[in-house]
């Protein structure tokens, strides 16, 4: 799950971690009353759930009220395209009213915190070139990024954070409040069961004060159980409403721009693999579907009702394979699902487990149109065929 | 011939719900020797003739359990594990699916050094079908004993990919279902390394998808240390990036984890990589010579 800056701030805050002071603003009125709080200059920020704001024009600095007043105007409702929103852009519908800091002589430098898969324990980043992309840092001078791999046992030790900062070339004075804000940004990390904690940039002002200046937390969402606090956190208006329904079912919906076979599959391994084979028969995915390992009746109606409120969808192909599964109760659930919700497109249905003839011979017999298919590919043709070819 | 579990399986079921007692039957009737269940609180009792004890240290003191799988909730799974390994089991398979990552770390770091392997989380499981022996949620009946062994991050995907196997005659070795998630206790090349060592064993299919660097990783291993034929394929060919795609594990972060990376690594590791997941039985056949 991913939160706004300034939800992410507060939590920082919330273990020690200084950050710009700074609140939430829904219109320009308010936008206006926290400037007036804070005093101006302040500092507008567009929030939405992707980085690279600043590039697309959702930073910048209000010296008086009626500066706020009209940036928070021009933001709000603004469609706001950075190099990680895709080409449609996200609508701005909140913003960050923050203090105005002064640049002049200040450090701007990278700090993340995430887990590290090949050994399994989280790794503290650090590098001096931050404001930038970290991921062309890293592709153009992976030197540049200096890692401190956290033993479990004991945390993310004082030393460590030592070695971070006086890699990042701070002053001997500054390193003392380098390793508490680093040690502070580990705490919150850990509290908060993050997936990923990235301060960028994470600044040292003229006068060596220690900054979160940005603040970007994912929160892992397995984790989420012991977190009811972050509920309210979440922001439906940067989900995909499709998304949002289908998590209600628990089923794992991702729309795919420019498809038009809409995929209901079990397991996401197949899902995927189904996505991929649609490609190779010349069509084009309209989503991911995962309907489960079980792949109840419930869900398969479930699904049917996500899939059909999505208008590019020209033809379903649905995959399962059950092993265990009743291929003929899968065919009832099938059967009634078309039927009560009047499904128009045609599908085309390739199912593994047993009785699986008595399965097929159901759905041929039920005189809705639905083709029937023996293997992955076999089935992917057909779909593709009935979708009308590529999208 | 097998690895890791076999005709020696002694298998003790860790949650025994609804849940776990309607797959250690499953396990049971394919032929493992399923010796108990662990669920605290319900020691002395039995359900579908398993005894069932309080701890997993008594379990395998009575029973002589050297292999269990684990059906806890997520809650509660990685505690499950540590348990297991505390009590000198040799093979842990744990199929819950959705338990958070840090939980995960300090599991990880509690098994190293212990002479104990993970398997999963979030995994169908392993099974040998030469030696009857199924510790997982896997269908057996598609299965065939024989000579390929099967690694794979997915659950149905990996079910596919045996059936297309044993429908063209081809059996299986040990088909081991490492499991989705970013921290898993076996990796792609840990699985490989044994299959690798394993006589009976003369290919091996490995089924990767989208996210991390495991796959890359083991192609360098396979370069350098097997010699058998090794079949391959990565699912989410067409994923987007910055998605989750279901598992955990699979999403392409930072440009990094692409599926295209990942099979351009493996063929140049000399990998028989194949685009569709349809070819997986047919492209094991030829490398096998069968046609």
């Amino acid at each position: 799950m991913k939160i706004h800056e300034y939800q992410g701030k507060v939590i920082l805050a919330a273990h020690g971690v200084p950050v710009p002071k700074g609140r939430a603003a829904y219109n320009p009125a308010e936008a206006v009353e926290i400037g007036k709080e804070l005093g101006f200059p302040v500092v507008v920020k567009a929030q939405i759930h992707a980085g690279g704001r600043g590039k697309g024009g959702g930073v910048k600095l209000a010296r008086t009220a009626e500066e706020c007043e009209a940036l928070a105007k021009a933001m709000l409702g603004m469609t706001l395209k950075t190099h990680q929103t895709g080409p449609e852009g996200r609508v701005v519908r909140r913003l960050l009213i923050e203090q105005g800091m002064d640049l002049a002589g200040a450090k701007e430098m990278y700090l993340a915190i995430v887990i590290d898969r090949a050994s399994g324990k989280p790794v503290v980043m650090a590098s001096a070139q931050g404001g930038m992309d970290i991921e062309e840092v890293a592709a153009k001078d992976p030197k540049a990024i200096l890692k401190e791999t956290v033993e479990p046992a004991v945390g993310f030790q004082a030393f460590q954070a030592r070695k971070l900062a006086f890699g990042l070339g701070l002053p001997a004075a500054s390193v003392g409040a380098a390793v508490t804000f680093m040690q502070a940004l580990y705490r919150a990390f850990e509290s908060a069961d993050a997936s990923l904690l990235e301060i960028n940039p994470f600044l040292m002002t003229k006068a060596g004060a220690l900054l979160a200046l940005d603040a970007k937390i994912n929160f892992d969402d397995n984790a989420l159980y012991r977190h009811p606090e972050f509920k309210e956190l979440r922001d439906l208006d940067e989900e995909d409403a499709l998304e949002v329904e289908a998590s209600k079912y628990n089923l794992n919906y991702i729309k795919l721009e420019g498809g038009n076979v809409g995929c209901m599959v079990n397991g996401a391994g197949l899902a995927m693999a189904t996505m991929d084979i649609i490609k190779l028969a010349g069509g084009s995915p309209a989503n991911f579907l995962d309907v489960g390992g079980g792949a109840t009746a419930e869900q398969i109606r479930n699904a049917f009702r996500i899939l059909m409120t999505d208008v590019d969808v020209k033809a379903v192909l649905i995959n399962i394979f059950g092993g265990i599964l009743r291929c003929d109760v899968l065919a009832e659930g099938v059967i009634a699902a078309v039927r009560d919700l009047n499904v128009k497109v045609p599908v085309v249905i390739r199912m593994k487990g047993n009785n699986e003839e008595r399965g097929k011979q159901m759905l041929r017999d039920s005189g809705l149109n639905f083709a029937t298919a023996d293997d992955m590919k076999e089935a992917a043709k057909r779909v593709v065929q009935v979708a009308g070819g590529a999208a | 011939m097998s690895v890791l579990v076999g005709k020696d399986t002694r298998l003790l079921v860790q949650g025994m719900g609804k849940h776990g007692t309607f797959h250690a039957l499953g396990c049971r009737d394919y032929g493992t020797k399923v010796v108990g269940g662990v669920t605290p609180g319900k020691g002395g009792t039995k359900v579908e003739g398993f005894p069932l004890f309080d701890s997993v240290s008594e379990a395998v003191l009575k029973t002589g359990a050297n292999v269990s799988v684990v059906f806890v909730p997520p809650a509660g799974a990685a505690d499950a594990i540590m348990e297991a390994a505390d009590a000198g089991i040799a093979l842990v398979v744990c199929i819950t699916e959705g338990i958070p990552t840090l939980d995960m770390v300090k599991v990880a770091a509690y098994l190293k050094g212990r002479p104990t392997r993970l398997i999963g989380p979030n995994c169908p499981g392993i099974i040998s079908p030469g030696e009857k022996c199924k510790v997982g949620i896997m269908p057996g009946h598609i299965h065939k004993g024989g000579s390929v062994g099967v690694v794979s991050r997915s659950g149905t995907l990996t079910y596919e990919a045996v059936a297309q196997l044993t429908a063209l005659g081809i059996g299986q070795s040990t088909c081991i279902g490492i499991g989705g998630d970013p921290i898993t206790g076996t990796s792609h090349t840990d699985a490989i390394d044994l299959l690798g060592k394993d006589r009976a064993t003369k290919a091996i299919v490995m089924i990767g998808e989208i996210g991390g660097s495991a796959e890359e990783e083991a192609a360098v291993y396979v370069k350098k240390h097997v010699k058998k034929p090794v079949i391959g394929f990565i699912a989410g060919q067409t994923a987007p990036p910055g998605r989750r795609m279901g598992h955990a594990g699979a999403i392409i972060a930072g440009g990094k984890g692409t599926a295209e990376e990942k099979m351009k690594a493996m063929k140049a590791a000399g990998i028989h990589v194949v685009k569709s997941p349809a070819d997986l039985g047919a492209a094991v056949a030829k490398a096998l010579g069968k046609k």
